[in-house]
């Protein structure tokens, strides 16, 4: 396990932490490349469904970055997003995945600095918990 | 609407250890405007009972299906080319679409996904209370539309008892007195007289006292 290397999902508001992410690699500051960006119009648009399907394909870690509150584009998406993210943390726990995989982040467009250390914590974080026990399951066929 | 929601996943997960291909079906009537049951409740308990699964090293193949309404046969009837597949059903509609999908379908298991709760009303989005109990023998003409049967704890038709307080029933504070209401109502009508009128106690065989009930429309049946 000394070589697990997480995968971690990412899904990014176009109005902060995308654009904070934009902000960090012109700084040019180092953050892992363990974490896969999906930007999203809000996080708002992040939905629980979202979050399940990230994990049961395989991710370690989810995190959804939104707005500073007070500051999201389409007034509540960020407010919206952490009860979803609360909501799946809870069901996470009760089927014994963890609901520590999964996190609500807040940060301003300008906070390259924010980006790239949650980036490195939340990489740390996975990487102590472990893979996603779901990871190297055998998966059922696709019902038609 | 019915309102309900998901049980425990512990439990789900011990009714469906026996399977490996489950039919899991949804409604699109009341549990998904009480976000209990729809189609995207669906999705993510099809995707959590997965995850439970492969944690134990097994697999759970689950076909997801949505219904017009799970209680009408003629909907039901649409899982009859998928229902060969499952070893299981589990039905996320009301206890009603359950029945219907054990009644159509004999020989196949059928477990709820949900605990059926109550009629209600949705009180601001995310917050339903309940507003019916289906007594048979509405009274809200003389209650001013508020229901004493279904919000009052003791169900009074001549209320309030003497555990109302400041407007709140002594079973919880988080419980308005209904009489209080029903008074404060009346006297926005105008007509707080009627309160002086005592309602006749109530036939119970039109509820639940009776026994199971049906309703029968001549001009409607084929």
């Amino acid at each position: 396990m000394e070589n697990f290397e997480p995968t971690i999902v990412a899904f990014c508001c176009h109005y902060c932490a995308y654009t904070a992410a934009d902000m960090a690699g012109s700084k040019r500051l180092c953050y892992p490349p363990n974490v896969k960006i999906i930007k999203v119009p809000c996080s708002g648009k992040v939905d629980a469904i979202h979050i399940m399907k990230a994990l049961e394909m395989g991710a370690d870690g989810v995190y959804v970055a939104g707005c500073l509150e007070g500051d999201c584009h389409f007034k509540s998406g960020n407010v919206d997003a952490a009860k979803r993210v609360a909501y799946i943390k809870k069901l996470l726990d009760e089927i014994g995945i963890g609901g520590g995989r999964v996190e609500m982040i807040l940060m301003s467009a300008g906070m390259g600095e924010r980006f790239a250390q949650t980036a490195a914590d939340m990489t740390e974080k996975i990487r102590k918990l472990g893979p996603n026990p779901v990871k190297f399951a055998p998966k059922a066929n696709k019902a038609v | 609407m019915i309102t309900a929601e998901r049980k425990p996943m512990e439990e789900l997960i011990e009714c469906l250890r026996p399977y490996h291909r489950i039919l899991l079906v949804g409604c699109n009537e009341c549990v998904t405007v009480c976000s209990a049951g729809g189609r995207k409740e669906v999705g993510i308990l099809s995707s959590a009972l997965q995850m439970a699964f492969m944690k134990e090293g097994k697999t759970l193949e689950v076909k997801e299906m949505t219904l017009e309404r799970q209680c009408d046969p003629e909907y039901v009837e649409e899982l009859v080319t998928h229902i060969d597949q499952a070893e299981a059903v589990m039905s996320m509609a009301c206890g009603c679409g359950v029945q219907e999908i054990a009644r159509r379908f004999k020989t196949k298991p059928v477990f709820p996904a949900v605990n059926t709760t109550f009629m209600g009303a949705s009180e601001r989005q995310g917050v339903w209370a309940e507003r019916c109990q289906g007594c048979g023998e509405c009274v809200l003409g003389l209650t001013g539309g508020v229901c004493p049967i279904a919000r009052c704890s003791k169900r009074l038709l001549n209320g309030p008892c003497g555990g109302s307080t400041n407007g709140k029933c002594e079973v919880d504070p988080d419980i308005d007195c209904v009489w209080q209401l029903i008074w404060d109502r009346l006297k926005a009508l105008g007509i707080e007289d009627r309160y002086e009128d005592n309602i006749a106690a109530k036939d119970w065989r039109t509820g639940r006292g009776g026994g199971p009930r049906k309703i029968i429309r001549e001009d409607l049946v084929k």
